[in-house]
């Protein structure tokens, strides 16, 4: 292998730029950002150049130092690197280089421009240390780094108390994933004894049968951390919440970093998932693919839409791991995850610019005919609408398309699910486009508006590009390789490549495609030349429930955290009157009262000591002399 | 002879040592101070009875010579006529009485229990100054030495303490 | 007449000591407190003086002779901190002397 040293660096840049950020150029906005974006950028170039030089199968020589060691634990802290993290290696920092330069104009005018690239610089360090992790330590660790460094960043307008509270409740609502994750790790570890993925990989591969009656809880424990971290139902709910962010990092999130986790996690451990454990994920990641395009439908707030379009795509990317099966191949979640991130960033940008370009106005039904206002931004938001909904050529079809056709396998009902949910997906998003960007402008704010300056343009026009050719690049090949032996190689032209869903599996492509017509045609009647939404009035209630998310987190307030708040309002009592009232002031009461009874004897008199001191002394003798 | 001198003294000694601590015709610490010179006195008388003759000497000129003109001189310096009036407290009286009650009773136990008289005759250890001069400065010389250094740093600590602004 | 022996000076010795505390403790006076000190003091050498004949050994008197002196020396130091504390505080009755207290 060559050049091993260039994956440490990788890694280790953007937690160097996040710390001299941190110490040394708080005051220096330009010095801070060119770091951030140097870092980042440079982590781009270097995996490029490392994929170049050693291809995506390196030696497997995992580069391995021995960083705890506790009775038989042995925690190595090592980098994997295989065709999983070497292609989530360059999503990663290239997503994250365009959303650097791209926050480079975005943030320019705020106060707190250094911290937010240390912030981002640090979000960029823990996203590649759990691509790189080598055991699940070290995956948790920097799995609980991703959790803290989007506090940081979601919360980053903290002096707004919706931003702080949505920080507070992504954190949270992560730490209960979280909780699960770590006891997931632990029956592991309890079972197999070790917590190493080529280890566990080997063992399994030599025992199936290792991980005994624990096998279904162990699986479903560890998905819990990827519920969290990839917000699935049920506890998808602090990802819209995390919208409060700022835009770029909000598209971090949602695009290459956090939300992904989740996703490149579950393909991580693929190894130790069973049957009725992937079965669970399936239909979890079904439900949120469904229930989130459902709520997407009437959301006005443009980034709302956006991370509910996330949810759902998240949901397909769960659904895809859990319909490969045991055993299977579960490539087209990670197909779909680097597609995805891709035009996610993309979109997460155009909106961006969008409510930079209107003065911070985030509502749909106050932009309109921003077409001709902003064309970088129009074009480059259509072709990743585009490949959102999944139009060939464009890359999400293919993407779709593979978790549709494995869906089909699976069985009818997670297949008419995902046709569903594409039709679902098309709709909102051709509801959103032709509403902001079609159409007579319907604010003040929209007639106004301009086009960002080339700082953020840039971004949006190389993203583009993926987005639009990434379905040919052989992403899911080069995943399932890891999974299944090849079939001997048929090559393929690449214009053979453009129709081979159509020729592979026809049901799944010709579905997905009239799923895409149909949602098209439905949203282009209704909203073409709407000014209002028309869609309340038909749906009534129901569109009122998905409009207030079908009070999930009404319902939420009032069992989750009201019982919360009980337990909590319990042990504060408890707290406050047992343990400091009682113990403690009793205690102290109790000596004070016994130093205030013999600070009467302290009479300072002379003689009174006197008088004491002889009748010890007469004791003392009475005793000495013998009674 | 002897038996009729160490009774007169005794008496003398005890009654004396009484008035100097309970007066009940005068407070003045001058009154005490004179009965003290008399307690010390037939004390010397008792010292005599015991063969201790040189120390004899050394109590009535140390003790009745140099202490108690020292004790007159502070009670003439500090002048405390207006508090030789107060009252003695009961409860100081009763604790007093309890006190001494009870040490007294516990000599005088332990003297019963030891009855030391029958078998113990006087023996010839007679206190003369060459006698006592000669162990001083032979077996007891570094005491007498040590005691000498002691007596110049009590002079030394009395000048300091009398100066009137310590600095 | 029984010969006088030892124990009769150990009462007498023992009346004395006992005068001297009650002294100490009832008196408020500091000098006769300390006068009451100097009675309890020569009770003790009494005691050694009475031991030092009976038992036929000098040490007693040389031990007394030890106590003359110190005393002599803590008289002097003693009698100089009443002179003080009097010409600082204007009175020489412990009652009156309460600063141990808080």
């Amino acid at each position: 292998m060559k050049l091993e040293v260039l994956p440490w660096l990788i890694l280790f840049l953007p937690l160097l730029a996040a710390g001299v950020i941190t110490l040394f150029t708080l005051k220096n906005r330009v010095v801070s950002a060119r770091l951030s974006i140097g870092a980042v950028v440079a982590g781009f170039v270097l995996s490029v150049l490392f994929i170049k030089l050693n291809g995506f199968h390196p030696e497997p020589k995992e580069l391995l130092a021995n960083w705890l060691s506790v009775g038989d634990l042995r925690v190595g802290f090592g980098l994997r690197l295989d065709p999983l993290s070497l292609l989530m290696l360059l999503v990663v920092t290239g997503v994250a280089s365009a959303i650097h330069i791209y926050s480079h104009g975005y943030m320019e005018d705020d106060r707190g421009y250094p911290r937010y690239f240390a912030g981002l610089s640090l979000f960029t360090f823990s996203m590649l240390g759990i691509v790189l992790s080598t055991n699940f330590i070290q995956l948790f660790i920097f799995w609980e780094l991703v959790g803290l460094s989007s506090y940081l960043l979601i919360g980053f307008w903290f002096e707004k108390p919706s931003a702080a509270d949505a920080a507070k409740k992504a954190f949270l609502t992560n730490r209960l994933g979280d909780f699960g994750f770590m006891l997931g790790i632990l029956v592991v570890w309890a079972t197999l004894g070790s917590l190493d993925f080529a280890v566990l990989q080997d063992k399994l591969a030599a025992d199936p049968q290792a991980l005994g009656a624990m096998a279904t809880a162990a699986g479903l424990l560890i998905f819990c951390g990827a519920v969290g971290k990839s917000a699935q139902f049920p506890l998808h709910v602090w990802l819209p919440d995390a919208m409060e962010g700022p835009t770029p990092v909000s598209a971090l999130i949602h695009a290459a970093t956090m939300v992904a986790a989740g996703v490149y996690m579950l393909c991580r451990v693929f190894f130790l998932l069973n049957a009725p454990a992937l079965h669970v994920i399936a239909v979890i990641g079904g439900v949120t693919a469904l229930l989130a395009a459902v709520i997407a439908i009437q959301q006005n707030d443009i980034k709302r839409i956006l991370a509910y379009s996330t949810l759902s795509q998240l949901g397909y990317m769960v659904m895809a791991v859990g319909v490969a099966g045991a055993g299977g191949n579960p490539a087209p979640a990670m197909f779909h995850l680097a597609t995805h991130a891709c035009f996610k960033a993309l979109l997460f940008l155009g909106a961006g610019s969008v409510i930079l370009g209107l003065h911070h106005e985030q509502d749909i039904w106050k932009m309109g005919g921003l077409r001709t206002k902003m064309p970088v931004t129009y074009w480059t938001f259509l072709v990743a609408t585009l490949a959102l909904c999944g139009v060939p050529p464009f890359s999400g079809f293919y993407s779709k398309d593979a978790i549709i056709a494995a869906a089909q396998n699976d069985g009818p009902v997670l297949f008419g699910l995902g046709v569903v949910v594409a039709a679902l997906t098309t709709f909102y998003m051709f509801r959103l486009v032709l509403v902001a960007f079609h159409g007579p402008a319907k604010s003040d704010a929209a007639r106004h508006a301009h086009e960002s300056p080339g700082v953020m343009a840039w971004p949006l026009r190389i993203l583009a590009v993926p987005s639009l050719f990434a379905g040919f690049w052989g992403v899911e090949k080069l995943v399932g390789s890891m999974y299944v032996t090849e079939e001997a190689g048929h090559a393929v032209a690449w214009y053979q490549e453009i129709f081979a869903p159509f020729v592979q599996a026809p049901a799944a492509a010709f579905g997905g495609l009239a799923a895409v017509l149909i949602g098209f045609f439905l949203a282009y009647a209704l909203y073409a030349r709407a000014t209002t939404d028309p869609l309340p009035e038909k749906l009534g209630a129901l569109a009122t429930a998905m409009r207030n998310r079908f009070y999930l987190d009404e319902f939420y307030e009032a069992t989750v955290i009201r019982f919360q708040d009980m337990i909590a309002a319990i042990a504060d009592w408890w707290d406050r009157w047992i343990i400091a009232g009682v113990v403690v002031k009793g205690t102290h009461g109790t000596t004070e009262l016994f130093g205030r009874a013999l600070r009467l004897v302290q009479t300072g008199n002379l003689q009174t000591y006197a008088f004491l001191f002889v009748l010890g002394v007469a004791v003392v003798l009475y005793f000495a002399l013998g009674k | 002879m002897e038996t009729l001198l160490f009774y007169a003294f005794a008496a003398l000694t005890v009654l004396c040592a009484l008035l100097v601590v309970a007066n009940p015709f005068s407070r003045n610490p001058v009154t005490s101070a004179m009965f003290l010179v008399l307690t010390i006195v037939s004390m010397a008388g008792l010292f005599v009875l015991l063969h201790a003759f040189f120390l004899a000497a050394v109590q009535i000129l140390v003790y009745a010579g140099a202490v108690m003109v020292l004790f007159l001189f502070v009670i003439m310096l500090l002048n405390l006529k207006e508090e030789e009036l107060r009252k003695i407290k009961r409860f100081s009286l009763v604790a007093g009485v309890v006190c001494v009650g009870a040490i007294l009773a516990l000599f005088l136990r332990s003297l019963i229990q030891a009855r030391l008289s029958a078998n113990l005759p006087a023996s010839g250890a007679e206190g003369s100054t060459a006698a006592l001069g000669k162990l001083l400065f032979t077996n007891y010389l570094l005491p007498f030495e040590i005691v000498s250094v002691l007596l110049l740093v009590a002079m030394v600590g009395v000048i300091l303490l009398s100066k009137k602004e310590l600095k | 007449m029984t010969p006088v022996g030892l124990e009769h000076y150990l009462v007498v010795s023992a009346l004395l000591f006992a005068l001297g505390l009650f002294g100490v403790i009832t008196r408020r006076n500091l000098l006769i407190i300390y006068m009451s000190l100097e009675l309890m003091l020569n009770a003790a050498n009494l005691a050694l003086v009475a031991f030092s004949r009976f038992n036929g050994n000098l040490d007693g008197q040389i031990m007394v002779f030890f106590i003359i002196t110190v005393a002599a020396a803590e008289v002097a130091v003693g009698l100089a901190l009443i002179v003080a504390l009097y010409r600082k505080r204007q009175t020489a009755h412990v009652e009156d002397l309460t600063s141990l207290k808080l």
